[in-house]
């Protein structure tokens, strides 16, 4: 297993109780073992992109922060607690599915359930409640349709919805676990845009799962990628690079950067070629 | 004829039955629709009728072996909250096995056939007083746990992975989702019979559906298609003596194709 640790500033981890704390994670269903010696913090205002090909313990990595899988080994911890007991602050932003296009819920309903839809007992309406979704709805620009059943809209209406269901919490943690998978560029451009405009302004760390880089190469500030067995992060340009990813791979694999973009040749799956996967 | 009838007792309990077992399944139907469910209904349903057979066999109350045979149908499906595919053929082939036990059941039994008849189609005209206390009773119980766990039952219906990552406990929401459903079928068996179940848990919600998107007039929609559908079936039955069921999946099935046709005006 070699694990590839950032030297640079930007990369380092901050003064302050960071957000994330990982140490020494590890991860493995039976004799696989996805990852170990995992350890990263993240701190205020980051943002974090999580890469690499299918099998490699990304979404396990999301599971494991919101405390619905337990790692095989070390310790997380999210605001200084347990994963389990800092769920409530934290906003999940999952991949676009499909709704039911008669499914008897609206935008509105959506982003209500993010509020308190764990809460057991009837969604009594209550100013203050109707308030936080009401503005939650406007920030990401929703409001025009809302009260609209959420499987007659578009992918991009629907994540924008999704992204308001995961702040309307006022999270202090943001997870997105693919949201951009299937979407249009305009719809993928406008998600990383609000969730780069909640980190900017209130701080919120993000930690962004996603099969290519592209879309927030601009925004990213650490990448951490998961390859078969082993793991690096650091900078974009520091683990992008023909030198890392071959180490990572163990084979040969070239970064090149054509027009502003980066693209992955000669990994087992031609990762970061941009590619359209539906995982269902 | 009607007017005479209208004032009879036997009519009184029959009306207020209907209308009981109207408002729950109106109320669950929601959710077993908007989880994709609705095969499991019927799976349910079929397997209380092997329940109810059995308890004729036994000598027992054949409402407690209807209620106990979709209660355990419901809880093995709750726990193993499969989904898609795999759910569907797990679920044909319990209710293949099932039903054919019903059917060694019947053999077996050597009472009335009408008993077995009037589970298979209803009898809602049939429906004593105690019988009322008890389907008031157990529909009291799923209205209960309805509201206790509205949010989080809506939840997970709806956006399964995000009511995970937000705490929702999705197996027991899953299991307590079809031990109501499991209620509520073996109160809708004794109005509709088994065979005609869904025509009270399915068909009023999907119609509801289809004229709101607000999931809580969605349910109360739901409802009042669900009793519409009951009261009226067993009036028209009053006046046509052609059986009550008939025209209660009537009534339902007219609603849901109005439903249909009206198209979303956006």
């Amino acid at each position: 297993m070699a694990a590839f640790t950032d030297q640079s500033p930007r990369a380092r981890a901050p003064v302050g109780e960071p957000v994330v704390r990982a140490r020494d994670l590890s991860v493995a269903f039976g004799a696989r073992v996805l990852w170990d010696g995992l350890g990263f913090d993240l701190a205020e205002g980051e943002f974090l992109a999580v890469l690499g090909p299918n099998g490699t313990g990304k979404t396990s990595l999301v599971r494991i922060l919101l405390g619905l899988l337990a790692p095989t080994s070390g310790t997380v911890q999210v605001t200084g607690r347990p994963p389990l007991e800092a769920r409530s602050r934290v906003g999940y932003v999952p991949q676009q599915r499909a709704f039911d296009r008669d499914l008897p819920v609206r935008g509105l309903d959506l982003v209500r359930l993010g509020l308190d839809g764990h809460r057991w007992g009837l969604a009594l309406s209550s100013r203050g409640a109707d308030e936080r979704v009401r503005r939650a709805l406007a920030d990401v620009g929703a409001a025009a349709y809302c009260d609209k059943p959420v499987g007659r809209l578009s992918g991009g209406e629907q994540q924008r919805l999704r992204i308001a269901q995961a702040l309307v919490s006022d999270p202090a943690l943001l997870l997105a676990d693919e949201p951009l998978l299937s979407l249009d560029l305009a719809s993928q451009r406008t998600v990383v845009d609000l969730l780069e405009r909640r980190r900017r302004e209130a701080g919120t760390p993000v930690v962004f799962v996603t099969h290519d880089v592209n879309p927030i190469l601009p925004v990213a500030d650490r990448v951490l990628y998961l390859a078969p067995g082993r793991w690096a992060i650091g900078t974009p340009e520091e683990v992008l690079t023909t030198e890392t990813l071959s180490r990572l791979y163990d084979t040969p694999v070239d970064v090149l950067r054509v027009r502003g973009r980066i693209v992955v040749v000669g990994t087992p799956d031609d990762e970061g070629v941009h590619h359209h996967e539906h995982e269902h | 004829m009607f007017t005479e009838l209208l004032g009879q007792h036997f009519v009184h309990t029959a009306l207020m039955a209907g209308a009981v077992v109207a408002v729950v399944s109106g109320a669950i139907g929601t959710f077993v629709v908007a989880r994709g469910a609705s095969f499991a209904v019927h799976a349910i349903s079929e397997l209380g009728f092997t329940g109810a057979a059995g308890a004729l066999v036994l000598g027992i109350d054949p409402v407690a072996g209807m209620i106990a045979g979709s209660l355990l149908v419901g809880g093995v499906l709750g726990v193993l909250s499969l989904s898609g595919r795999e759910r569907d053929s797990a679920i044909g082939a319990v209710l293949a096995f099932g039903l054919g036990v019903g059917v060694l059941f019947l053999s077996l039994y050597q009472g009335y056939a009408t008993e077995a008849t009037n589970l298979l189609f209803g009898s809602i005209v049939g429906v004593s007083d105690r019988q009322l206390v008890e389907l008031t009773v157990v529909a009291a119980i799923v209205v209960a746990g309805i509201a206790a766990t509205y949010r989080p039952l809506l939840f997970s219906s709806v956006d399964p992975a995000t009511a995970e990552a937000r705490g929702v406990p999705l197996r027991a929401v899953s299991v307590l989702t079809f031990l109501l459903l499991a209620l509520t079928t073996a109160e809708a068996i004794q109005v509709v019979g088994v065979l005609l179940v869904l025509t009270l848990v399915i068909t009023p919600a999907a119609a509801a559906q289809r004229l709101t998107a607000n999931p809580a007039t969605a349910i109360l929609l739901s409802i009042v298609i669900a009793l519409v559908a009951t009261e009226g079936g067993i009036l028209l039955s009053l006046q046509q003596p052609w059986p009550t069921s008939f025209f209660i999946s009537t009534i339902s099935f007219a609603a849901y194709l109005a439903a249909r046709m009206r198209t979303w005006s956006s």
